[in-house]
């Protein structure tokens, strides 16, 4: 039987540019592939990543080029985790209108949060709003349904 | 250097009767100047070139985030005032969780492939 690899975790501080992150996107999505993370959590996890680095990026540093994002990533054999911290003021998740509902259905904005939370295994926010950690169960499925 | 990317094709569109079909070039709909130059394009489609019925074709396309759900939701506004359609088709089942999970399935019509997106008009 062939022994399940061992964790990789990384450790990586980027600028506030859209650029970096999708270069980071496509390091940890290689990282989940040497796994063998089948496509669909592949995909997953690469568009939580997509919608929390945008939210870090645009919405918390502001695009400000003196602030970084944070990333800490583990991909294990059976999970993935992440931490992405900003360093802008946070935000507070609950008062973010729920787009599925009628009224806001045809906003064209704030739909990233809901995509993160139904693609994850599980979201938490922590302090003022500006940390977030998500995990993927591997084979998981989205927590929304 | 403010960097202005380039104006290059990024839709496809051929008219099939009054239908217009159109394809993304692009295998990834990312990154808001992409997604704005993409929407401007759709845009004109219904506001410059008159067209009515629009059917888009996500077969080429393997990833998209929130972005670009916003310019496909002011689309589908654009066309219902004039009393036109909007149909989508062809959608990646990964991709297709994207509008079940922000439930916009329910609001825009998605159909499995082109025929029968073309029937529904």
């Amino acid at each position: 039987m062939t022994p399940s690899p061992d964790p990789v975790t990384a450790d990586v501080t980027i600028p506030s540019d859209l650029g970096e992150a999708h270069a980071l996107q496509a390091r940890i999505e290689d990282a989940l592939q040497a796994f063998g993370y089948g496509d669909r959590d592949v995909f997953a996890i690469r568009l939580a990543l997509e919608e929390a680095l945008v939210n870090a990026i645009k919405h918390g540093n502001q695009l400000d080029p003196d602030k970084r994002v944070h990333v800490r990533y583990t991909v294990a054999p059976d999970r993935f985790d992440v931490r992405i911290a900003d360093e802008g003021p946070g935000f507070d998740p609950a008062a973010v209108p729920d787009p599925t509902e009628d009224d806001f259905i045809e906003r064209p904005c704030g739909r990233g949060l809901l995509l993160i939370r139904g693609f994850m295994s599980s979201v938490e926010y922590h302090g003022c709003g500006n940390v977030v950690t998500m995990s993927k169960l591997r084979n998981g499925h989205p927590a929304g349904g | 250097m403010a960097s202005q990317p380039a104006r290059r094709r990024r839709l496809e569109v051929e008219d099939i009767g009054d239908i217009a079909v159109v394809q993304f070039v692009d295998k990834k709909i990312l990154d808001e100047q992409n997604i704005q130059m993409i929407g401007d394009d759709l845009f004109r489609l219904v506001d410059e070139l008159g067209r009515r019925k629009v059917l888009l074709n996500f077969a080429n396309v393997e990833f998209m985030s929130s972005a670009a759900l916003g310019k496909l939701i002011t689309l589908h506004r654009k066309l219902q005032a004039v009393q036109g359609k909007l149909i989508l088709c062809k959608i990646a089942k990964e991709i297709l969780d994207v509008f079940k999970i922000t439930k916009l399935d329910k609001i825009l019509e998605i159909k499995p492939d082109e025929q029968s997106g073309l029937q529904s008009f």
